[in-house]
């Protein structure tokens, strides 16, 4: 009987309410609502004297909703509204060709070759050192502090350095970003696959060894499948960084193009509205590189069987 | 042949009646050795009737930890013969599991000279004498059931097809056929702990090492995997060593129990339990059997009181 009686009321009243679409979306709905309304708020705050003084130098008369109007759509503001960001976004990606210097596509083109790129490289020495340090107690007490080191030091100081000393050998262009971007993106990666490749329970060493299984044997059949969970976990955390590393590697460079030279030009000129277009283009960047390990994440957990 | 025994035997000597399952035991051990040293097979058979599947002599280890020292094993002697069914019994810390491990070459000893099928045990472990089954069914979980049985003779180098034929030999022999495709996860506690006895069996050793392996398991299933064991062991005549806390469970299954007591662990008594080979659950009833269960009991007490 109260079984029927659920039932109706799941086919009666509220049914937007249980809509599956709804019980997904309704809570990111309404935080992305929310964060607008603060950030229109923020925007006319913010711009509110640069708008008055505006009027005043030019000794117009204006009335509040003109101030207000004015403070969403200057064109120089200290925050532009939403969306004023979002039609400059949309223009400069779909408003020009791919190729062409103005397009954020290009751009942003340029950075993801110099992220996929660091990200890679970063990867192979992420995993290469944390096979090291697991399988050599000398290496460990060794490396590790120098890999703490790395990490201490400011890649804003850095990136020149490196930039000098790799154009002095000459490597121009992409590679020295990527490796920027992969001397930040391999830590979380060591970090991770030490704790991967010593997750293995002591008895199916134990196991192994009964079987007399060899070294390789055991890295490959017991360690690694055993890692594969941790290395999609720092994968997800190296991505991100290694796209902020390949963003900062463009700020001292002197880059023509890429994301970064993007947000540098904008900040030279004043173009607050160009700026937050480029952001917004590295958050999409950024997601979408993420969804992407997420979903060869979800494809290797299928093939492993892993209880979902 | 090192116990100077007279070489008065010979095996085709019509005066000397020999039981037929040692002569043929006899023949292979010969066949074993080679023909053409039928001198020292010889010696070696008379020696002992059957060949020692285990020989320990005067072992003892002693672990160093930040209390001091700790005799897990203390002057322990012990011969085990080939096909028998040997169970080691005694409370926690007796230094059971550590006996098990000490044959097995996980563990050294810190004295004494222990010989697995005629080898050292470290030797006996690279040319894989043994199987071992520990407390958890320790399987793979990243790998399906066939897979995981696979595993051990992916390591040794069998073909394809023979670790096809051997996987599903071992798991019809555990009753399990059809859970091929199935991961871990999907199976009970108690078909996963079949699953690492069809692994330790697969590569056919002639030498079993079982460490509680259905410690985990509830009285019902642990009832029946007995039965299921008792007939495997008929089947293929293996030596099983096997520790245990149950004194039921030793005096069901064993042709031999050796009651063990902690600090220092030792054995206290060797128990010969000859029921027939075809034994149900129902002979737990008779009087035969209460009378070794008394035994073990009382070999157990005596360890502790000794201890306290």
């Amino acid at each position: 009987m109260t079984n029927s009686a659920l039932a109706l009321s799941a086919s009666g009243g509220g049914t937007l309410r249980q809509h599956p679409l709804f019980v997904r979306y309704a809570p990111i709905a309404t935080i992305v609502l929310a964060l607008i309304v603060i950030w229109y708020i923020a925007a006319v705050l913010m711009n509110l004297s640069l708008v008055r003084d505006g009027f005043e130098r030019e000794e117009t008369p204006y009335t509040v909703s003109e101030l207000i109007e004015g403070t969403m759509s200057a064109e120089r503001p200290l925050l532009p509204a939403p969306h004023q960001v979002i039609s400059a976004f949309v223009d400069s990606v779909f408003g020009y060709a791919p190729t062409a210097p103005r397009s954020l596509v290009y751009h942003s083109a340029v950075t993801l070759s110099a992220t996929l790129l660091g990200f890679l490289l970063g990867a192979l020495l992420g995993i290469g050192l944390a096979l090291m340090i697991v399988h050599s107690r000398v290496l460990e007490k060794s490396l590790l502090p120098w890999i703490i080191c790395s990490q201490m030091v400011p890649i804003l100081a850095l990136a020149p350095i490196f930039v000098v000393v790799l154009g002095a050998i000459g490597l121009q262009g992409l590679l020295p970003k990527s490796i920027i971007s992969a001397y930040l993106c391999f830590f979380p990666i060591t970090i991770g696959m030490v704790k991967g490749f010593t997750a293995p329970d002591p008895m199916q060493l134990d196991l192994m060894r009964t079987w007399s299984a060899t070294p390789r044997q055991v890295l490959s059949k017991l360690r690694w499948p055993s890692a594969v969970p941790f290395l999609f976990a720092s994968l997800k955390v190296a991505i991100t960084i290694s796209l902020i590393g390949a963003i900062v590697a463009e700020l001292p460079t002197g880059a023509e193009a890429g994301i970064g030279a993007r947000l540098l030009a904008g900040s030279y000129y004043g173009q607050t509205i160009q700026i937050w277009a480029a952001l917004l283009a590295a958050a999409v960047l950024a997601s979408g590189l993420i969804g992407l390990v997420d979903l060869t994440e979800r494809g290797v957990a299928r093939q492993m069987g892993t209880r979902s | 042949m090192a116990l100077g025994m007279p070489k008065a035997l010979k095996l085709d000597d019509p005066d000397v009646t020999l039981p037929r399952d040692v002569r043929e035991s006899f023949v292979a051990s010969s066949e074993l050795v080679g023909m053409n040293n039928t001198a020292d097979a010889r010696i070696e058979s008379t020696a002992s009737p059957q060949r020692l599947a285990v020989d320990v002599r005067d072992v003892s280890l002693t672990f160093e930890t930040a209390d001091g020292k700790v005799d897990a094993l203390s002057n322990v002697s012990l011969q085990i013969a080939d096909g028998e069914f040997v169970s080691f019994i005694g409370p926690s810390g007796c230094g059971k599991t550590t006996m098990l491990r000490v044959i097995a070459d996980l563990q050294q000893p810190t004295s004494g000279t222990l010989l697995v099928n005629g080898m050292s045990a470290e030797q006996a472990r690279l040319e894989r004498r043994y199987g071992y089954v520990f407390q958890a069914p320790a399987l793979f979980p990243w790998r399906t059931i066939e897979k995981n049985l696979k595993l051990p003779l992916e390591i040794m180098g069998f073909s394809d097809s023979e670790q096809k034929l051997r996987a599903a030999r071992y798991l019809a022999l555990v009753n399990l056929t059809g859970f091929e495709r199935k991961f871990p996860w999907q199976l009970s506690g108690g078909m996963q702990q079949r699953v690492s006895i069809a692994r330790a069996l697969s590569f056919d050793p002639a030498l079993l090492l079982m460490d509680e392996p259905f410690g985990a398991l509830d009285e019902i299933v642990r009832d029946h995997l007995n039965e299921q064991l008792l007939q495997l062991w008929d089947k293929t005549g293996k030596t099983v060593l096997f520790v245990t806390h149950s004194i039921p469970e030793a005096v069901f299954l064993s042709t031999k129990i050796v009651v063990m007591s902690p600090r220092p662990g030792r054995i206290i008594d060797i128990i010969d339990c000859n029921f027939p080979r075809d034994r149900t659950l129902e002979i737990r009833e008779t009087p035969e059997f209460l009378k070794i269960a008394q035994r073990v009991r009382v070999g157990l007490r005596a360890g502790h009181s000794y201890d306290e």
